[in-house]
């Protein structure tokens, strides 16, 4: 399970970050290291990684692609992940030709309930 | 605590070097412009910052430091004196052999003894660390493949449980980190273990004991599984305190390993460093060994081997330090030696035996230098954390226990007393220990906001990584 | 036998009671027969105290201590003062462990830091780290520093020092990189050989300043031809010579890295010595090793911790740039202590003394028959001669008169040094007996 969002700006071009869910796992987050315009990635590949103090997380890719563009400003303040994480963006891809079964908002938000129930 | 930087006073400065007594030389080359902003202070202020700095640090002379898998053992007197000898400190590394014999024969006298304790054929002492040993061995495995034409092997298997350093330096050396899970009792899972060995494993690195404390009774076979697929295997040396005359490397199937002199010979960690790793190896890896070994009877001298890896650093390696556990493996001797592992391994089964009514040890039996517990139920019930628990220790005047290593246990402290720890110092720890369980479980708040007895309370990690300083700068203060 | 356990046999048969254990047999029991040694080392019996000073000083009087040293080729016999070795011998600075603790480490952290300020006055650069273990690897490492998924390949001058050259062949060999060593010419790097090796492969250029035949290098040049093909410009510099000569930080360069023994610690056959690394903002991250950075507590105090750790080995693990843990923690407080102790001035004026040293010994040695072997370029306090005898003899002569003379090259040249430590009159008894030796 990836604990990503993907945003379709349409059919080829989207933009991807990190849920709620996933970066109150995290912590607080000190640095995140991205790629370069440019790269490209498949399904599954690791495109990012995430530190928080004491521990580093990759980040998988759930669309195989082209990194159009990369989020500079998270870099420079990581805390924008953990104080707005669908609106800190990681990546914008194009050229999109595959992607993860993708749940929407609904279908992961009741996933995300029965992960903590689970930990409970 | 004010830096020297603050106690600066400009024209402030010693009177160290005499005028000169040669005509004076102006260099065309291009001159630096900017200013060299060093501190201007007299001796007496470095006399003082320097001592208000050590006042803040804790030694092994401030108290005990039972931290697992670095074997803080006392540090004998004796040794730093040998290393201030002036025949030893200022012999320049480039002069001729015949007039290095004493650290030439030194080399040899330690090579010596130290393949015999650990099973080994020869010996480089160029690595300056454990993980630069470690690095240095898998070249070793590298080049021995390559001289056989076998250039498919491209894996090196490495434990979970195995310190960072481990897969780190393989992929150093070039190669691919295979992972095996360990099992529930943290020893090697034979079965993961026959799955991922083949004709692309270069080596395995293990450490045994391994890393939660225990004696992989198995050893024989792991090696052998990972010989008969045509790989080597090397041995991590961290944990050599709790076998030390008593098993040895070399008899347990290991083809090389490197020894952490700064951990099992008592020299000392400096805060951080200087350490050295010593690399030993079986004769046939011996041509491969780095830096110079030595050579000749009585006239001593210094050799490359023949198919030589190359230099892990420029020189000899840390000689000094060398020097320090030489002064400290002639004291011991023979009888010595095993009685390290005995009481190392006595003192550690002391604690855990003592400490298990109160705390969770995830591993029952007999452990060897050092043993795990488990914070992970009092997390849960009072959200009382292995960190927690380990701060508290700090208003103690005791050094916490090595924190979340192994990563296989969840909230894992681990704790090695060393042999040099007295029964008076081990009960300290113990009351240490069982008074913070019951304030714990009373006012875990208490405990959560550990320390209170520190110079300082907790620091703000995360801005430091978030928004590094890591300089002095004027203007900021 | 020597031993450093404290308790006696009764406590601890008291412990092994107290565990459950009849004896320590019991303890190792489970460890299979087969594997146990079974017999006792065969090495000496152990020593006491006394008698293990006697036995390593007689040791040490095998070596030849030279009372005057005119060699160099990165280890340099530098004055150390007093002050410097006291303060790294106090008990707590020696055997504290790393600083992972900060509530009870922050003189260790504190020191660290100031020490990273120092090497970053001393470069010009930015960032430093806490050390590494000399200045071979320290240059060995940032070539990984540099390296990327499409540049792989090194440039390095010829006249970097040779043992660095080696142990950065050594470092790379696991790891797929394309060496490239452009000769030297004239005892300098080779400007025109080099900018033609720069491509769009390369991830980096070292230089090395002075360079291994002291002479000083115009970086200008080098920095700027790197830039051009998007490499990566590394310098790895003598750190007295810093006092005096443009840094690297002045030059642009990317990263500046070095061997610190220079700054206070003693020759020791070796080692510890001290790798210093210092880089831009922008590569901080890129630096392997520990990192020392201000913070607050929680009270609001000033304090120090280790930072930016997402970086290392036990936390990346296979993911790490760098496998490097320990480092030269102890090394780095004495170069803080003797930086402290120097200060601009000082060192300064061991800069200075060095350079005039030096080239009073080459004008005399010149005229004693000892040709300059580069007489164009400006060396900095080595400089290389040709030898109208063969070297061998003439270090035999000079040893006999406790002088270690410069290091023979393997062309026949010798390759000589001069600090503040050689008096006017140790140069000339040197001369002196060079000159008798070709007669």
């Amino acid at each position: 399970m990836f604990h990503e969002w993907v945003k379709f700006a349409d059919d080829e071009t989207a933009s991807v970050g990190i849920t709620d869910y996933a970066q109150e796992e995290l912590g607080d987050l000190v640095f995140v290291n991205l790629p370069e315009a440019g790269d490209d990635f498949a399904v599954g590949e690791v495109f990012a990684d995430v530190e928080s103090v004491k521990a580093v997380s990759d980040i998988n890719c759930p669309l195989t692609g082209t990194i159009s563009e990369v989020n500079e400003a998270i870099m420079d303040e990581p805390e924008s992940i953990n104080s707005d994480p669908y609106g800190a963006w990681f990546v914008k891809f194009e050229g999109i030709s595959e992607q993860e079964n993708l749940m929407d908002a609904a279908a992961y938000e009741k996933y995300v309930e029965e992960e903590k129930a689970k930990e409970e | 605590m004010k830096t020297i930087f603050e106690r600066s006073v400009e024209k402030r400065k010693l009177s160290l070097l005499p005028e000169c007594d040669v005509p004076a030389v102006d260099l065309e080359a291009a001159d630096r412009e900017t200013p060299l902003d060093l501190p201007e202070v007299s001796e007496n202020d470095i006399s003082r910052h320097f001592s208000e700095m050590a006042k803040s640090t804790h030694g092994v002379n401030d108290g005990f430091y039972p931290l697992g898998s670095c074997t803080m053992k006392y540090n004998p007197k004796v040794n730093d004196e040998a290393a201030s000898l002036q025949g030893f400190t200022n012999i320049h590394p480039l002069q001729p052999d015949h007039t290095v014999q004493g650290c030439i024969g030194l080399m040899k006298e330690a090579e010596k003894t130290l393949c015999e304790i650990t099973g080994m054929d020869r010996m480089t002492f160029q690595p300056a660390a454990g993980a630069h040993g470690e690095f240095t061995g898998l070249l070793l495995i590298k080049a021995y493949h390559r001289s056989r034409n076998d250039l498919k092997r491209n894996k090196i298997i490495v434990p979970d449980s195995a310190h960072g350093t481990n897969p780190a330096s393989a992929v150093m050396a070039g190669y691919e980190v295979i992972n095996i899970p360990s099992k529930e009792d943290g020893c090697v899972d034979l079965d993961a273990l026959r799955n991922v060995a083949g004709d692309d494993t270069a080596g395995l690195m293990l450490t045994n004991p391994n890393t939660v404390g225990l004696f992989d009774k198995n050893i024989l076979e792991i090696t052998d599984i990972v010989h008969k697929a045509g790989g080597l295997c090397y041995y991590d040396g961290a944990n050599l305190n709790a076998v030390i005359g008593i098993v040895r490397p070399g008899d347990m199937g290991f083809d090389c390993m490197h020894i952490n002199l700064h951990k099992t010979f008592s020299t000392p960690h400096g805060g951080g460093g200087p350490g050295a790793g010593p690399v030993g190896c079986k004769e046939f890896l011996a041509d491969f060994l780095p830096g110079m070994l030595p050579a000749g009877e009585d006239q001593l001298y210094l050799k490359k081997p023949q198919n030589s890896i190359g230099m892990m650093k420029a020189y000899n390696g840390n000689f000094l330090i060398l020097v320090r556990a030489y002064a400290y493996i002639i004291m011991l001797g023979r009888e010595g030696i095993p009685e390290i592992a005995k009481n190392a391994v006595l003192n550690a089964n002391y604690l855990r035996v003592m400490l298990s009514g109160k705390y969770v040890i995830p591993y029952k039996e007999t452990c060897m230098h050092e043993f795990v517990m488990s914070l992970e139920h009092e997390k849960a019930s009072m959200d009382v954390t292995a960190m927690d628990v380990a701060k508290a220790l700090l208003d103690y005047g005791i050094h916490p226990p090595t924190m979340y290593f192994p990563l296989i246990v969840h909230e894992a402290l681990m704790v090695e007393p060393t042999e040099t720890e007295s029964k008076e110092a081990l009960d300290s720890l113990i009351k240490a220990f069982t008074e913070i369980y019951d304030k714990a479980v009373e006012d875990p708040e208490y405990i959560k906001n550990a320390p209170h007895n520190t110079i300082i309370e907790r620091p703000d990690e995360v801005s430091a990584a978030r928004h590094p300083k890591l300089r002095y700068i004027p203007e900021d203060n | 036998m020597g031993s450093f356990i404290a308790n006696t046999d009764r406590q601890q048969q008291e412990m092994l009671t107290a565990a459950g254990y009849d004896n320590f047999e019991d303890l190792f029991a489970h460890i299979p027969d087969v594997v146990k040694l079974g017999r006792e080392l065969e090495i000496d019996r152990g020593l006491s105290e006394m008698e293990v000073c006697r036995k390593i000083e007689s040791l040490s009087e095998k070596n030849i201590v030279f009372r005057h040293i005119f060699r160099g080729a990165g280890a340099y016999d530098h004055y150390i003062p007093s002050i410097v070795k006291e303060v790294v011998s106090k008990e707590e600075f020696v055997t504290a462990y790393t600083p992972y603790q900060a509530e009870v480490s922050q003189g260790n952290l504190q020191s660290i830091f100031e020490y990273q300020t120092m090497m970053c006055e001393l470069t010009g650069m930015d960032v430093s780290n806490a050390s590494v273990y000399d200045g071979a690897t320290a240059a060995a490492e940032s070539v990984f520093m540099c390296k990327d998924r499409k540049r792989k390949s090194v440039v390095i001058s010829g006249a970097v020092n040779p043992a660095v050259i080696d142990v950065i062949r050594t470092y790379c060999s696991g790891r797929e990189t394309d060496i490239n060593v452009v000769p030297a010419k004239n005892g300098l790097t080779d400007a025109d050989a080099v900018c033609a090796a720069l491509n769009s492969a390369t991830a980096c250029l070292i230089v090395q300043q002075p360079n291994f035949f002291g002479n000083i290098e115009d970086a200008d040049r080098f920095c700027r031809a790197a830039h051009e093909a998007g490499a990566k410009f590394v310098m790895s510099v003598d750190p007295i010579a810093m006092a005096v000569l443009k840094t690297p930080g002045e030059y642009g360069a990317d990263i500046a890295v070095g061997e610190g023994q220079s700054l206070g610690m003693p020759l020791g056959f070796g080692g510890p010595y001290l790798g210093f690394m210092t880089t831009t903002q922008k590569m901080m991250r890129q630096l392997p090793g520990r990192i020392v950075g201000q913070t607050e507590d929680s009270e609001g105090n000033v304090c120090y911790v280790l930072t930016l750790q997402a970086r290392e080995q036990h936390i990346r693990r296979e993911k790490a740039s760098s496998n490097i843990c320990s480092n030269e923690a102890l090394c780095a407080l004495t170069a803080t202590v003797y930086l402290s102790a120097m200060g601009p001035e000082g060192l300064r004026q061991a800069a200075e003394l060095s350079v005039n040293k030096a080239h009073y010994l080459q004008k005399e040695l010149e005229k004693a028959g000892f040709a300059p072997a580069y007489p164009d370029a400006e060396f900095f306090k080595e400089f290389v001669t040709e030898s109208p005898v063969p070297p061998e003899r003439l270090m035999a002569e000079l040893e006999k008169h406790g002088i270690l003379g410069g290091l023979p090259l393997e062309d026949g040249k010798i390759l000589w040094c001069a600090t503040e430590k050689n008096t006017r009159e140790d140069i000339d008894d040197l001369v002196t007996l060079a000159g008798e030796v070709i007669c």
